[in-house]
């Protein structure tokens, strides 16, 4: 298969009229539909030649011919669900195997009322209207190559909507099954989160390959988040070895409304995660945080971007990365502060450690503004294990591998120390010490002490 | 933390400054015909009578630079430039007979010289400077050459070069900067019509600063400099680069190329004060800057340094970078970039390390004002040999007004689980650490605010040889107080 093939392969195998997408009797889906791909097709497949894309080749996407995923890929024999929460118990879930929703895993969970928690298929059945205002107004129709993919082909995704005032204590998890399929199948998620007015909820995401297939998952979330409104957003991206994750959030954050993330990327072949903030309203927050913890010859891309259009909005980010083997990964951080958001504060730090020669880093933190009363500050730093800590660690008689997968541990918990939530910041930490070398189970002894 | 109303009004007073270098000398110039073509190559060559290999590499620049498309990433806008338009070649008519001494120059010339403060006639003020002072492209002066002779140091316009020690001159032309590396300096390739030559031998201490000025004056032309430093093994040198040009309408084209290399234990200092005229308050003219710089540390222990204040320019581009080749080498950046108006600059370096235990640190001070545009962009880049290397990078913006902007895009690469880089940038801000240090002694946070601002500024300032300093000074003269804090 040669390079420009490719993305034609997309183009070609578009059917707005397959049996089995989602909304397919709706007629302004189908010109969203048919507007993505023909940008799509226009765009073409994102290549190093342009800036954002300056570091990650897709080459599984140039190498790969992908196939839509049939019922078939979707109901694959499934013994049990790997939950990222311990004891789902009462806690709303849902479950998709190579993007088909699997009704018998999902556990509608305690949620109060005034929370609609559905996916795509049904949201465009029940409430259609509700949809079309909102899918794409977030990508907007200048919005990238990878989205307008995703506009023309999405099969599967949810929706989320809390109404105003309501508060949704127990987190709501999102679980993403990929592979158990022997084809090399292409997913494209289209989520909605929408918080009303005071509104509070907790979206746990996890992305999770089963088998060893390859596969293709291209996911686009558009959240909106309105007044004094609040959402954590925690996503763990851990596919299968062979698979590529292309993932775009895009978040609308309203006058003194929150917006929480965490992103924690411990597996696929090749993932992009690309989040895109704008802070609109006065007193908006954004918080964008992750880790990435990358092996073997694994590539992983985080691109953010954060926009304050509004004075006094303020945002911070830290993300933090360990690389082993050949492993690469990408950090694009961009904070853009427009002329009338005067009084921005905005953070941002990113943090490499590289444990092995081979590995590779490139960061790109970046600053545009246009406001002069703002502060503003990032920073970035690569290094290997400091080799101090690491002796003053073994001069307490603590053998040199545990040693190091504590000095890595610390080293990432200034990240996960962001996570607000106790019994998710205590997950994600979980997923940290089982992607360590086998040591950690030794670790476990000393994490407490 | 807003700019000072004392720091704002004096950004004012600097904006309505009228610019006090904006003059035109009236002198003959032996131009070539307008338009870019092999012709006018083959015309600039001719006229420098050199050797056919060097008339070959313009060529095959100049057909090279046909190809290329212009760069387009940087963070600045002009209208697209009418390589057509504008002189390749031009020359001061007393040059023919060639000068022997001041009293030959044309008094106009030296009445310009006088004007911009160029102490020709004063040699005594500069103590110890030599100068080669381009006026369009050809050197009419160069002084103190019997002392840089004594200890071997050759310091000469390149044409001349040529001719002196053509061997060196074959050897390193183009080995840092390639016709092939961008349009600007591939252009400068194909038609670059002066500059300065700089050989300084095994072992010595170059025993002055070297300096050269650059003018622009005869309209529509664009200047294409190329200077060639070279210090042989264990040697040293300073150079001193600066620039003021005649105010005119139409925008001119300035790509210089400047490259240097440091073999084993030498070090280079390489210092610039660039004043181009930039345009009047609502942009109209000043030069478009685009330069490139380029030093190679190819030898162990070997340090190259690159200072630069950065005021003038309607579009300034440029990247002072090093290749850090040599195990142990060290690149240095000192830069404070200030943009009033309708400025764009678009400035950073690139420390590109090779050789283990190569070290480079970036200091970056910029500050927009007006309508002016600023970017720090830069590169630090680790590759897989570069074992123990290490960086510091440290950028700070000050915006002041609210319709500037300031922007920070570096770019880090590392393939070394040991080399360590360091990055940090802030916009309007101190230092948590330095403030707690100060305030701990006693010192109230103002004062505390101030001396770090004083304090860091000098550092960049401090880099420049003395000469410079005063006059830089002066140009940065807008409140260095606040522009951190």
């Amino acid at each position: 298969m040669t390079k420009t093939t490719s993305p034609l392969a997309f183009v070609d195998s578009f059917d707005d009229e397959r049996t089995g997408l989602p909304g397919i009797d709706l007629p302004w889906l189908k010109t969203l539909r048919r507007d993505g791909i023909e940008r799509f097709k226009g765009l073409g497949m994102p290549t190093p030649k342009l800036e954002a894309w300056k570091y990650t080749r897709l080459k599984p996407l140039e190498d790969t011919s992908f196939q839509p995923v049939t019922d078939e890929d979707g109901m694959a024999a499934l013994d049990h669900v790997p939950s990222l929460l311990p004891d789902p118990g009462g806690r709303p879930r849902l479950v998709f195997v190579n993007g088909r929703m699997r009704p018998n895993f999902w556990i509608e969970g305690d949620l109060p009322d005034g929370v609609h928690l559905d996916c795509l298929r049904d949201v465009l059945l029940r409430a259609p209207d509700w949809a079309e205002s909102y899918i794409g107004s977030l990508t907007g129709e200048d919005a990238a190559a990878l989205v307008q993919l995703n506009t023309a082909m999405m099969d599967t995704g949810f929706a989320l909507r809390v109404d105003p005032g309501v508060i949704v204590e127990t987190p709501i998890e999102v679980v993403y099954i990929g592979g158990l399929t022997d084809r090399p199948v292409a997913y494209f998620p289209r989520n909605l989160i929408v918080l009303g007015e005071g509104a509070q909820a907790t979206v746990v995401k996890h992305h999770v390959g089963m088998g060893v297939g390859a596969y293709f998952a291209n996911a686009v979330t558009e959240i909106d988040i309105a007044q004094g409104a609040r959402l954590n957003h925690y996503e763990v991206q851990a596919e299968s070895r062979d698979a590529t994750h292309l993932g775009a959030v895009n978040v609308r954050v309203a006058k003194d409304a929150t917006y929480d993330s965490f992103t924690l990327s411990i597996g696929g072949r090749l993932s992009r995660n690309e989040v895109s903030v704008r802070l609109e309203g006065q007193g908006a927050h954004a918080g964008v945080n992750g880790a990435y913890l990358m092996r073997g010859s694994e590539h992983c891309d985080n691109t953010t971007r954060i926009e304050h259009l509004a004075p006094n909005t303020s945002c911070r980010e830290i993300f933090k990365g360990v690389l082993d083997d050949q492993s690469r990964a990408v950090f694009q951080g961009r904070i853009v502060v427009n002329r009338e958001a005067q009084g921005t504060d905005g953070h941002q730090l990113c943090k490499t450690l590289l444990l092995s020669t081979g590995a590779e880093i490139d960061a790109k933190p970046e600053l545009e503004i246009y406001a002069d009363d703002v502060k503003c500050s990032h920073g970035a730093t690569t290094g290997q294990i400091d080799e101090t800590a690491l002796f003053y660690l073994r001069s307490r008689g603590i053998p040199e591998a545990l040693a190091r997968n504590l000095l890595v541990q610390s080293f990432l918990g200034e990240a996960l120390e962001e996570i607000a939530d106790e019994n998710i910041r205590e997950a994600f930490t979980n997923k940290v010490l089982h992607w360590l070398p086998a040591a950690c189970f030794l670790s476990e002894e000393w994490r407490d002490a | 933390m807003a700019a000072t109303t004392e720091t704002l009004a004096q950004v004012q007073e600097m904006a309505d400054d009228k610019y006090k270098y904006g003059f035109v000398t009236d002198i003959d110039s032996e131009n070539a015909p307008k338009g870019l073509s092999e012709d006018i190559v083959r015309f600039i060559s001719a006229k420098k009578n050199e050797p056919e290999w060097l008339l070959e590499w313009r060529l095959k620049a100049y057909r090279h630079w046909l190809t290329m498309p212009e760069p387009n990433w940087a963070k600045v806008g002009f209208p697209a430039i009418d390589y057509q338009d504008s002189y390749y070649y031009s020359a001061p008519k007393a040059v023919g007979d060639g000068p022997q001494s001041l009293d030959e120059i044309d008094p106009e010339l030296l009445a310009t010289y006088e004007k911009l403060g160029i102490p020709l006639k004063e040699q005594e003020m500069l103590a110890g400077v030599a100068v080669d002072a381009v006026f369009d492209s050809v050197s009419v002066a160069t002084t103190f050459k019997s002392k840089l002779e004594e200890v071997g140091v050759i310091f000469c316009p390149l044409t001349e070069a040529l001719e002196k020690c053509p061997d060196l001159v074959k050897k390193y032309l183009g080995t840092v900067v390639p016709y092939t590396d961008n349009k600007h300096a591939t252009l400068n390739s194909a038609v670059f019509t002066e500059g300065s030559f700089v050989y300084i031998p095994p072992g010595v201490r170059c025993p002055m600063e070297l300096s050269t000025y650059f003018r622009i004056n005869a309209k529509n032309t664009g200047q294409f400099e190329r200077t060639l430093i070279i210090a042989d093994k264990e040697s040293y040198v300073s150079y001193l680069e600066g620039c003021t040009a005649p105010m005119r309408d139409e925008n001119q084209l300035h790509a210089a190329v400047v490259e240097l290399i440091a073999l084993d234990d030498a070090e280079i200092k390489y210092s610039t004060v660039q004043n181009w005229y930039p345009g009047d308050e609502n942009g109209k003219g000043g030069i478009y800057n685009f330069v490139t710089k380029r030093g190679a540390c190819r030898g162990r222990n070997s340090k190259i340094s690159w200072t630069q204040v950065e005021t003038g320019s309607a579009i300034t581009w440029k990247y002072p970078s090093c290749i850090l080749q040599g195990d142990n080498s060290v690149g240095e950046f000192y830069s404070i970039a200030i943009t009033n108006n309708r400025q764009q600059a678009d400035t950073g370096t690139k420390m590109i390390h090779l050789g283990r235990n190569t070290s480079s640190k970036i200091i970056s001070k910029g500050i927009s004002a007006g309508h002016a545009d600023q970017t720090y962009r830069g590169l630090v880049k680790m590759s897989p040999k570069a074992d123990g290397a290490r960086n510091f990078t440290q950028c700070d913006s000050l915006l002041i007004g609210d319709q500037c902007g300031a922007h920070t895009v570096p770019y880090i690469e590392s393939k070394n689980k040991s080399a360590i880089v360091e990055h940090e940038a802030t916009t309007s801000t101190i230092s948590e650490d330095q403030l707690f240090y100060l305030r701990q002694r006693g010192i109230p946070v103002e004062a505390a605010v101030a001396l770090v601002v004083n304090g860091f500024c000098r550092e960049v300032l401090q880099q420049l040889p003395m000469e410079f300093a005063v006059e830089a000074q002066k140009l940065v003269g807008i409140s260095l107080e606040g522009s951190v804090g």
